[in-house]
């Protein structure tokens, strides 16, 4: 709840009052894009899509990614590199998304 | 007239009837350069604000990705692999003109394309990319295709690869690193590995020869080091200080400070600044080389209204010269665009990350990654402390990702 005020303060919410998209949490998820397609849905079968994953299954596994119960190649390196208020914009925003 | 001209001629018709003094109905913003860099740009503008009109400029006629290139050296990919055209962005609204930018004036807020055309823009964003200081080896000039860089995917690539099939077993294939920074840090490198797969396989009595200027390999180098001597070890060999200063494309030599080096087939990668367009421009800032910019925007430090992206940007701290960045300035910088054209503030706290694959053989691959955060102080971004590192060892899994990044961010630019 704390983390979800703080999002909030910083604009990060992905939901705007009037429905629109919050930039700041739309150019955070498009900083996943590169490996995991633009709005979250990849092309490929070996990384996955992140649109329409629901919103406590992302923030888990970022927060597994970062403190380093859930080992992997790359996304602990990157995990650590996002805040948590940054971590529930995303999985906010992702979940939002259409698969 | 092909269709397609016929389309491109009557998109600038229209614009060119807007170019008057008169006030456009739609802001316009136009990108010269369809890589990594621009191409991201142009869509993500479009997608996040079909409201604002976007023409992307590109001499080329498909985008060929250096990232991946170094595998159709080895004859591990091919060009059409690498290969892919630009009509996904017209479903997002961005208009894509075949023409090259030949000038740039900052004050009228115009650019003119090598047909006569000329375009006037709210905001220009310039993702031109590098060009080649040839002056800076001596005998370069007029030396290809003797001597190669292939160092922008395309027909370099094509030459390059047919003449490491012509050379005969036992021949040498020489590379040349020049000092940093350039584009792509461990491309060198991973290209060493690349020829030297191809060697073991078609011709193992062949040599791959590395001469770098710098002092040591500059990027993921105990990773490369462990590669070269576990698969590549009477292959391979790196000579680190070792600047190319001269060729001789007659002899097939090159001269280092310290001596002369024959080989069969010489890649000699020249050192870089940002490309011509940029010099024209005005927007080359920096040891007259690279372009300075607002981090916050990726504005021209020199030239406003001017949105610079990718290689030929003076480097924030820890920031290599990679498609995967300049994929990453473009969407900073289409966010700051689409805040600033509707008369509002551009995000106050962008992110950044970069991941770089490189391939050691056919199947196994290693990465560098950063995440990088804005800082208000410094107004710049920088790497986050913790965050960020290489693979603990090469491996095929990250072969597999290493593909999957490719299509991904092709797709991210283009589909």
């Amino acid at each position: 709840m704390i983390s979800r005020l703080l999002a909030a303060a910083l604009g990060l919410t992905a939901a705007l009052a009037h429905g629109e998209e919050s930039p700041a949490a739309r150019s955070l998820a498009a900083t996943c894009a590169a490996c995991h397609g633009t709005d979250g849905r990849s092309v490929t079968q070996e990384v996955p899509s992140l649109a329409g994953l629901p919103r406590e299954q992302i923030v888990a596994q970022m927060r597994a990614f970062r403190d380093g119960t859930r080992a992997a190649s790359i996304m602990p390196q990157i995990a650590k590199g996002y805040s948590e208020a940054e971590i529930q914009a995303l999985a906010d925003y992702f979940a939002r998304r259409p698969r | 007239m092909k269709r397609r001209d016929f389309l491109m001629l009557t998109a600038v018709a229209a614009l060119a009837g807007c170019a008057s003094a008169e006030r456009r109905a739609k802001a316009r913003v136009v990108v010269i350069g369809a890589g990594f860099g621009g191409a991201t740009a142009a869509k993500y503008v479009a997608m996040w604000d079909p409201g604002i009109e976007v023409i992307l400029v590109e001499r080329g006629e498909r985008f060929i990705s250096c990232p991946i290139s170094n595998l159709v050296l080895a004859g591990n990919r091919t060009m059409q692999d690498i290969t892919r055209g630009y009509e996904g962005l017209r479903k997002y609204g961005v208009q894509v003109v075949s023409a090259e930018a030949a000038a740039v004036d900052g004050a009228k807020r115009s650019v003119t394309l090598n047909d006569g055309r000329t375009l006037t823009y709210d905001r220009l964003v310039l993702s031109p990319g590098v060009d080649f200081l040839f002056n800076e080896v001596q005998g370069y000039q007029g030396a290809e295709p003797r001597v190669l860089h292939a160092w922008k995917a395309g027909p370099q690539t094509v030459e390059l690869r047919r003449q490491l099939e012509a050379m005969p077993d036992g021949g040498v294939y020489l590379l040349a690193v020049p000092v940093a920074p350039y584009r792509c840090p461990p491309g060198p490198y991973e290209r060493a590995c690349q020829v030297a797969h191809y060697f073991k396989r078609a011709k193992p009595r062949s040599k791959v020869l590395v001469l770098d200027a710098n002092p040591d390999v500059t990027s993921k180098g105990p990773l490369f080091k462990r590669a070269w001597e576990d698969l590549y070890k009477d292959i391979i060999e790196y000579r680190p200080n070792a600047k190319v200063v001269a060729v001789d494309a007659a002899a097939m030599t090159v001269r280092t400070d310290f001596d002369t080096v024959k080989a069969d087939v010489l890649n000699v990668v020249p050192p870089q600044r940002a490309a011509d367009i940029a010099l024209r421009a005005g927007v080359i800032t920096t040891n007259n080389r690279w372009c300075d910019v607002d981090w916050r925007t990726m504005e021209s430090k020199a030239v406003k209204g001017i949105h610079v992206l990718g290689d030929a940007t003076l480097s924030a701290s820890g920031m290599p010269k990679s498609g995967h960045m300049a994929n990453a300035h473009a969407k900073l910088c289409a966010a700051a665009l689409v805040e600033l054209l509707n008369g509002r503030e551009p995000i106050a706290n962008p992110v950044m990350n970069n991941t770089c694959y490189s391939f050691v053989s056919d199947k196994e691959a290693m990465h560098v990654a950063s995440v990088h955060q804005y800082d208000p102080a410094q107004n710049t971004l920088l790497p986050v402390k913790g965050a960020g590192g290489v693979s603990a060892a090469r491996s095929e899994l990250e072969g597999g990702y290493a593909w999957s990044w490719a299509r991904n961010i092709w797709a991210d630019m283009l589909a």
